[in-house]
């Protein structure tokens, strides 16, 4: 028999639709893959069966009437972050311990209208603040991916890394994730899979924990371009409930799979080339560029010379958004309390407590940024600069250019516990130095599987696009994908 | 511009979060060195630059200004660690 966790989301539409298997069967093969795999990999924080089995019952009495939607008895993995209902949403903090929302996100409520089955809450960096999945108050995520011959753990990136790593390790067919700096693209990257941000506005925020909410996007992580495009139509609308949602019809991304990139202009950013930066990301970068060529793409240079600020203006902008959100974090409506004697004691105790370290250095930061005589030494400007990082891409695009391709990484996925990335916080936020100008401009990004490097790891392009030109990102990432082939870890745990 | 164990805990009063003299001596290095990363700015030629505030033009959409939801206080007091007749419980306020 056929194992029906390998199967793409596109291959069980079908599967389903013509009978060969039901939802439920579907369903019960995810959730053993996750009884077996989830000690050891730890991608879900809660799994919710009994929901997963009622939904999976209910979509195939759909299917049994040849009625259904587009995602109709499809298992999917939830990002902790994100609002389900009666079901644990705590961002993986510990300082929502027990919150349980009475209401559902936009994205979520979007996936259930069209048949989606919720599995259960994916693991992530708390509140959405890591690269590699270790500030989580549930603990690490592993990799399913490891180096040729080696048993060491490797991190899956972050912060969406329960949502990678249940992708790559078979324990769902798709996962929702979220991106401020990286968090969809990167983990994406370091487990062979796809992820996609796209344009800020596009996906609800509504029911999304707030980290930074100018940067904040949701976005699938799935197995290919295809199952990518299936999750976005479904997850993105437009939504009165979040103001900065755009009034844009979402459009049918998968017509634009399978079409030519022939006359497309692919922009190559010079400044994309880091010091430092190993030789095969280089040798990748190059690799792509020739088989968009070959599949009749321009190819143009082109200079992006704000590149380098980015990653410093990110780490201004988004800690002071982040202190502003995480203000709501006080002991009196929801989550934890730690007692004091009086309230301020209260709450700092609390806020002691429930925010782990990474968080409250970025709280800090963030507070000590915005207080009083600071602001426009580091706010204001960070802010200026964002203007003129979005200008070196509006250039582009008034040069004619359909797109830009970019490493998704400056390396493959690094070990758990990594003595120098512990030692000093700004190496750690290195990782994003590729995919954190895009949530600064706003734009659409994914990342396509495009590689093994030398120790048999997963290496991934990005490909960032015009806004609301998601469609161009999936036609492009098709042919990344049809040049490089499928990656899959090779299975040791379970 | 960086900052000292005392900057360090005046900041972490001002985002109410307790720390100890030894977090906070810890948090002085770390958080200068977030502090030199982004110092780079400085190179930046910002004359005349007008801040990002949105990064989609689009006016801002407003709502109609009536009632959307409403007797939800048992939703709304749910998950809070102390409540009574739907009120939230604090440690006293006013002495």
């Amino acid at each position: 028999m056929t194992d029906l966790t390998k199967l793409t989301i596109a291959d069980a539409r079908e599967g389903l639709k013509n009978k060969d298997y039901t939802s439920l069967e579907l369903t019960e093969a995810f959730l053993s893959n996750i009884e077996a795999a989830n000690n050891q990999l730890n991608a879900y924080v809660a799994v919710t069966a009994d929901q997963a089995r009622t939904m999976a019952k209910a979509s195939d009495e759909k299917l049994a009437k040849g009625d259904g939607g587009a995602l109709e008895g499809i298992p999917l993995g939830i990002k902790d972050l994100f609002a389900t209902k009666g079901v644990h949403t705590q961002a993986c903090s510990h300082i929502l311990d027990g919150f349980k929302p009475a209401y559902e996100s936009t994205v979520t409520s979007n996936l259930w209208d069209d048949g989606a089955v919720m599995l259960g809450k994916l693991n992530m960096d708390e509140f959405a603040m890591g690269s590699s999945n270790e500030t989580s108050y549930y603990g690490d995520v592993i990799n399913p991916w490891r180096k040729n011959g080696s048993n060491q753990d490797l991190v899956p990136g972050g912060s969406s890394g329960g949502s990678a790593t249940a992708v790559a390790a078979r324990m769902c067919m798709g996962a929702t994730a979220t991106d401020t700096g990286g968090s969809i693209r990167q983990p994406a990257a370091f487990t062979g899979t796809v992820g996609i941000k796209p344009t800020y506005g596009r996906c609800s925020r509504w029911g999304v924990v707030a980290f930074a909410s100018s940067l904040d996007q949701a976005g699938p992580i799935a197995h290919t371009v295809r199952d990518s495009a299936i999750l976005l139509k479904s997850m993105a609308s437009v939504d009165p409930k979040d103001t900065t949602s755009v009034d844009i019809e979402v459009p049918d991304y998968e017509a634009a799979i399978g079409k030519s990139v022939k006359g497309l202009k692919i922009g190559i950013p010079a400044e994309y080339r880091m010091d430092g930066m190993p030789g095969e990301i280089e040798e990748l970068w190059q690799k792509g560029i020739e088989w968009l060529k070959d599949a009749g793409a321009e190819i143009v240079d082109i200079s992006m010379p704000h590149t380098k600020y980015a990653l410093p203006a990110y780490y201004i902008v988004a800690p002071a958004e982040a202190s502003s959100n995480l203000a709501r974090y006080d002991g009196v409506r929801y989550g934890l309390r730690v007692p004091g004697n009086d309230i301020v004691e209260m709450y700092e105790n609390t806020r002691a407590a429930g925010f782990g370290e990474e968080v409250k250095r970025r709280v800090l930061i963030g507070t000590y940024v915005l207080s009083a005589g600071y602001y426009d030494a580091y706010y204001l400007k960070a802010q200026k600069v964002r203007t003129l990082i979005k200008r070196d891409f509006d250039l582009a695009w008034q040069n004619g250019v359909d797109a830009i391709l970019t490493p998704a990484t400056p390396s493959a996925a690094f070990g758990v516990a990594d003595q120098d990335l512990h030692a000093d916080p700004v190496k750690m936020y290195l990782n994003d130095i590729f995919t954190v100008t895009v949530n600064m401009a706003g734009l659409p990004g994914i990342s396509v599987p495009a590689g093994l490097d030398k120790d048999g790891l997963p290496l991934g392009l990005q490909l960032i696009g015009k806004p609301f030109d998601e469609s161009t990102l999936f036609q492009v990432g098709q042919v990344i994908e049809d040049a490089a082939g499928h990656f899959d870890p090779e299975k040791w745990w379970g | 511009m960086s900052v000292d164990t005392d900057t360090v805990k005046r900041v972490a009063h001002l985002a109410r979060i307790k720390v100890s003299d030894e977090d906070a001596t810890r948090m002085t290095g770390e958080l200068n060195a977030i502090l030199g990363f982004v110092e780079q700015l400085d190179e930046v030629n910002i004359d005349g630059v007008e801040p990002l505030t949105s990064v989609v033009e689009q006016t801002m959409k407003k709502r109609a200004d009536g009632i959307t939801d409403g007797n939800k206080a048992n939703d709304v007091t749910l998950n809070a660690p102390a409540s009574e007749d739907n009120f939230f419980m604090v440690p006293k306020v006013v002495e």
